[in-house]
């Protein structure tokens, strides 16, 4: 907004550049070149030094064979779709429940203290536990107790595993957007004469919610990711997919048509939470 | 006579340092009284007292002739009592300048946006800003934010208003519009309390003048009195060094 240009020949594009822009563009070029060098010199080394290797053709067949990836990769898309119908039911239900933690936090009256104990303890125990052991145990164990269908199903109990590990890990996320929202604030919305409960849900929280989303695009990157897991207790997901493939066909090419998919959907939402980061320090200044 | 505000022996520390030792105050209906001193001297802290953002220690505050500053009082009635506007504006930075206005009505006083939109659009032309009103906080100048802040504080019809050093954090050439909006206050009557650094604008309109030094009021008076002759040498000292 304020960095326009205080010289007009300086943006002016027409008129002959300072001496400065000279040697600034002389640097950049300089830099843009040793770049371009760098870069092919490294590729060169993969591409010839990688198929001397004495296993290279061993490893090209089983991992990068082009008609099993063919045959397989529409299988393995489909599968891909269970993923996405996990995540998208279980990240509300995280966001909701993550909330809810973060509150539980940060209440003050001591009437409530057991809700504060069970908040810090809750966090304490998901986030102190890999998330495969928890999968397994909540998995497992709760259709263990002898449910009727369909309430023994793994896509339910193992969602639940999903939900509440994550929601231990957004809750710390928001309640450090809660603390980041200075002291002043508060004091103004008291000034005013609102309840601690307005306080937190008009003021604190949009602001705070707002800061940590970046932090949170991530956590739900992970959780994308984590999907996977559940595979270990049944749903045939596209992990689980894959290594129907490679028994069938004995190669581990889809494997890598998997690792495809995933990158697909991960590597522009990681690009997306780093560009609101960027977005949000700016703004910060 | 008793003021409509009235301080009586207020102490507060925070740890183990006194920031307020024994104030005594009164300030009428329709006053306005300036607390000057030093940084540090408890100018802002006894602001904050006043409309119980921080609770005393000991002594008495009493408004209308009730005490506020018992133990355990619900602090939030009182606080619509009392406006007060901070040195650093303390806007609401995701709500509109109107937003930021309406937010307490609407909550504390169970009003409807419909029912605020004229009242609120009569603040903001009343303080020269009407075009601003659909503006966030980082879209307008200090001077308009603070306005703001003013307005916000206004809004909730109170009967007296607190100003913590309100032009301190502003560029100097949009200090004068804030004061404006005082000395418009001021005609209409309102109570006020400053603390405050302008010296010329406390020797123009206050009706009383404290100074505070280490947490007390070492002097207070009318302010031709206080600014051409202080009795206090403390008091002559701090006005030779900001006059």
């Amino acid at each position: 907004m304020t960095d326009a240009p205080l010289r007009g020949a300086a943006g002016d594009t027409s008129a002959a550049p300072t001496r400065r822009q000279a040697y600034e563009a002389r640097l950049k070029r300089r830099s843009n070149m040793i770049a371009a060098g760098s870069t092919i010199a490294v590729v060169l080394a993969v591409v010839v030094l990688v198929p001397l290797a004495p296993g290279w053709e061993a490893v090209q067949r089983s991992f990068f064979n082009g008609e099993v990836f063919a045959a397989t990769f529409p299988g393995l898309l489909n599968a891909f779709m269970l993923d996405v119908a996990i995540f998208l039911w279980c990240a509300p239900a995280i966001a909701i429940l993550g909330l809810l933690i973060a509150l539980c936090r940060d209440v003050r009256a001591p009437a409530l203290f057991p809700l504060r104990m069970f908040g810090a303890l809750y966090t304490d125990i998901f986030r102190g536990l890999p998330v495969i052991l928890v999968i397994y145990l909540v998995g497992f164990g709760v259709p263990g107790l002898g449910l009727p269908r369909p309430w023994n199903s793994p896509y339910i109990w193992g969602s639940l595993a999903l939900i509440l590990v994550y929601a231990a890990y957004v809750a710390e996320v928001i309640r450090s957007g809660i603390d980041s929202i200075h002291q002043s604030q508060r004091s103004a919305a008291a000034s005013l004469g609102l309840s601690e409960a307005d306080t937190m849900r008009f003021v604190v929280l949009p602001q705070a919610i707002r800061n940590v989303a970046p932090a949170n695009m991530n956590l739900f990157i992970a959780l994308q990711k984590d999907v996977a897991l559940l595979s270990f207790i049944g749903p045939v997901e596209i992990f689980r997919q894959a290594g129907v493939y490679k028994s069938l066909m004995a190669n581990f090419t889809p494997y890598v048509g998997a690792a495809l998919i995933f990158l697909a959907i991960t590597i522009p939402a990681t690009r997306y939470a780093d560009y609101l980061l960027h977005k949000q320090r700016r703004r910060q200044r | 006579m008793r003021g409509k505000l009235e301080l009586t022996n207020v102490w507060k520390s925070f740890g183990d340092h006194q920031v307020c030792r024994g104030v005594d105050l009164s300030v009428g209906a329709g006053q306005m009284v300036c607390l000057i001193g030093a940084s540090g001297s408890g100018k802002s802290t006894l602001l904050r007292c006043m409309n119980l953002l921080e609770p005393i220690d000991e002594g008495t505050i009493h408004l209308d002739g009730q005490d506020i500053s018992e133990p355990g009082l619900d602090a939030q009635p009182i606080r619509t009592r009392i406006g007060i506007v901070f040195q650093s504006y303390n806007l609401f930075p995701h709500m509109t300048a109107a937003q930021n206005v309406m937010l307490a009505p609407r909550r504390v006083r169970g009003k409807t946006p419909a029912e605020l939109a004229a009242p609120v659009q009569a603040l903001f032309a009343r303080f020269g800003l009407a075009d601003r009103m659909d503006h966030y906080p980082d879209q307008l100048s200090g001077g308009q934010q603070q306005r703001v802040a003013i307005i916000r504080a206004l809004a909730m019809s109170p009967e007296i208003m607190l100003f913590d050093e309100i032009t301190s954090a502003l560029d100097p050439e949009l200090v004068g519009e804030v004061l404006d909006v005082l000395r418009q206050l001021r005609h209409e009557g309102m109570t006020m309390v400053l603390a405050t650094h302008e010296m010329s604008f406390a020797r123009e309109l206050a009706d009383t003048v404290c100074f505070l030094d280490g947490g007390r009021i070492i002097e207070q008076g009318p302010p031709e009195a206080i600014f051409a002759a202080p009795r206090e040498a403390r008091t002559r000292a701090f006005l030779e060094r900001v006059l």
